[in-house]
């Protein structure tokens, strides 16, 4: 079966939990697993997160992202929302949401899914902090991450 | 022509959003492309010098630094992505 995949950046705020209640109205799925990303404050050295990101190829790049874990394990949905823009601390920044028959499918997808919105879409982020503003540098955990996919 | 399009860090470097570049047999690759943004000097040698970590895409689709350019393609250069 094909899964439906939904992709979207906005620069709203994104409501915690709004993708769980979304698939939860759907009734041909036995799991939900629901990731979101926040924003973290950094005992106050961050107000804010500004997101920069490639119109287009973002969307694209977790689209097929998706798309392949789509074909990788059996899922029914995959719904991705990435914030542009300004995120103030503590509010999320992605959302994953993936529902399948099973939940190991759904856990696993979720986590590939992830791996991989990080370490290839192209999104980059700024801390903006009270009286400065740094480019957030890319970590070398997440490259090892997803490594692993392909072991 | 071909249009190399610079984001986020790697973009307020080299002070450019955007630019066209003659297409040329001498600029085959996007390792070609690489070494003659370097060879401008300043902050560009520093941006595109061999041992930077940059990512690049061609026509919004992830390239490796062997791979072959044409004439008309988008050529996108950027730091190692953190969004997530």
């Amino acid at each position: 079966m094909t899964t439906i995949v939904e992709v979207s950046l906005t620069k709203e705020v994104l409501e915690p939990g709004a993708l769980d209640v979304r698939l939860a109205s759907y009734r041909d799925s036995g799991a939900r697993v629901v990731f979101a990303g926040q924003a973290r404050d950094e005992g106050g050295k961050v107000k804010s997160l500004f997101v920069e990101h490639f119109s287009g190829m973002a969307e694209t790049s977790i689209r097929t992202i998706c798309e392949r874990a789509g074909e990788k394990w059996s899922l029914n949905r995959i719904v991705v929302v990435h914030r542009t823009g300004n995120v103030a601390a503590g509010e999320d920044l992605v959302q994953v949401a993936v529902s399948a028959d099973h939940r190991s499918a759904a856990f696993t997808a979720c986590e590939y899914v992830m791996d991989y919105l990080k370490s290839n879409a192209p999104l980059w982020k700024k801390e903006i902090g009270p009286d400065s503003a740094r480019w957030v540098d890319a970590k070398s955990s997440d490259a090892a991450a997803v490594k692993r996919w392909s072991e | 022509m071909i249009k190399v399009r610079y984001f986020a860090s790697l973009r307020e470097r080299v002070g450019c959003e955007d630019e066209s570049i003659e297409w040329s047999e001498q600029r085959r690759s996007v390792a070609d492309l690489r070494a003659h943004l370097c060879g401008r000097g300043g902050v560009w040698e520093e941006a595109f010098a061999a041992d930077s970590l940059i990512m690049c895409a061609i026509n919004e689709e992830l390239a490796t630094s062997a791979a072959l350019l044409a004439d008309e393609d988008e050529i996108a250069f950027f730091p190692p992505v953190t969004g997530g």
